[in-house]
């Protein structure tokens, strides 16, 4: 896990990317003066908050994190067409249960994509990481972290959470490098 | 051409119309929170994306001009709604919400709402955990 | 054609919202009332995009960003109020 940005100027390079594109889409133009303002906005405003924010671990394999980005957004198709069916049917059928996955991350960052990533994905949300560890000094061993997940028809719970950790953690810990 | 896109802008426009309807049957129909959550934030996010698609091709649809800035709402939406489910869920468990009877994993629901409420209390004596 | 395709998903969000108010007013619980204002204001941002649409006019547009922004920071303080009884401690 690298947390010390490359360049001193340009400490979140894709964040100042994404800056930049919505600057151009909010003005729906890409014409010189909005490129040459979008490129100064997008690089000054992560340069000022950066030393407000803590170290955040960098992306460390760009072309994985998109190919994640487009994997991610075709299963919020193909589960919210689930989940519509779901709601359709009948629902005495349903089987609602609880599950906690073991997460093998450990910061903070990944942690929150994976969440969000499980809560728009596969029928699930989810509802609590547990045990904090914001009480912990630096050197205390970490705990064994839980995600709780609440799932909307379980069918197996074995392969869900084998589901959660090889198609979704696996890729953020390969991005991440931790 | 013209006639292409006409029918693209409907299709999206009831596909989109028809998400949001299912997410707000979802939120009626459901017996318990937990489960009534699921329709809102799923369901309601791709039909808002459906939707606003549906616009982008509408404004798209004179020659001269592209309308792109309805991305800007739905990739709002998708960043956010996963956070705003979280928050939901983690106050329903703060407040003991029951769930349906067939629910499996009730000690991980016990488990849960433990850790959310004691959360809750966190601010004042973070020591004595 | 168009026309009423964009007034059967008027109809459509319309009825959603329908049923959002009914969850609102049912309860039974504090979350389940949040979760329908939550979907409420997806909703409406909904019916101000095809206002924008009928009215063939591009502007609507800010008005519907400016009250995504607003719902998901209210979504988030009321939420934050219930679990710890402060919004900003």
């Amino acid at each position: 896990m690298n947390m010390i940005p490359r360049f001193k100027w340009l400490p979140t390079p894709y964040r100042s990317l994404l800056l930049f594109i919505v600057w151009l889409l909010l003005n729906q133009s890409a014409a010189f003066i909005h490129l040459f303002f979008g490129a100064f906005l997008a690089i000054t405003i992560p340069w000022i908050c950066y030393r407000l924010r803590d170290p955040q671990p960098l992306i460390q394999r760009p072309l994985l994190t998109l190919r994640y980005l487009l994997r991610v957004f075709a299963d919020i198709v193909t589960a919210n067409a689930e989940v519509a069916l779901l709601i359709l049917g009948p629902i005495k059928r349903l089987r609602p249960a609880f599950v906690r996955v073991p997460l093998d991350l450990q910061h903070n960052l990944p942690l929150t994509i994976l969440a969000g990533t499980v809560s728009m994905t596969p029928g699930t949300v989810s509802a609590d990481i547990y045990p904090t560890v914001e009480h912990l000094g630096p050197d205390d061993p970490l705990p064994q972290r839980w995600l709780l997940i609440h799932v909307l028809d379980l069918e197996d719970e074995a392969a869900l959470i084998a589901t959660i950790k090889s198609r979704y953690e696996a890729p953020l810990k390969e991005i991440f490098q931790c | 051409m013209q006639n292409w896109m006409e029918w693209a802008v409907a299709f999206f426009l009831l596909l989109g119309g028809c998400f949001v309807l299912i997410g707000s049957i979802g939120l009626v129909r459901m017996p318990d929170f937990f489960t009534r959550l699921h329709g809102p934030t799923k369901a309601t996010t791709l039909g808002m994306g459906g939707i606003l698609l549906g616009s982008i091709f509408y404004f798209s649809m004179s020659p001269e001009t592209l309308s792109v800035h309805e991305m800007l709402i739905t990739i709002f939406l998708l960043i956010t709604a996963p956070v705003s489910a979280h928050m939901l869920i983690k106050t329903a468990l703060h407040h003991r919400l029951k769930a349906v009877e067939h629910t499996q994993g009730e000690q991980e629901l016990k488990r849960g709402q433990a850790f959310a409420s004691k959360e809750g209390n966190r601010s004042e004596t973070p020591e004595d955990q | 054609m168009l026309s009423y395709v964009i007034f059967s998903v008027f109809g459509m969000i319309s009825l959603a919202l329908l049923l959002n108010l009914w969850r609102l007013m049912r309860g039974p619980s504090l979350p389940d009332r949040i979760l329908a204002l939550d979907t409420m204001y997806i909703n409406s941002i909904a019916l101000i995009i095809l206002y924008g649409l009928l009215m063939g006019s591009p502007l609507y547009f800010e008005a519907a960003l400016l009250i995504a922004m607003i719902g998901f920071i209210s979504t988030v303080a009321v939420c934050k109020f219930l679990l710890r009884g402060d919004i900003i401690e």
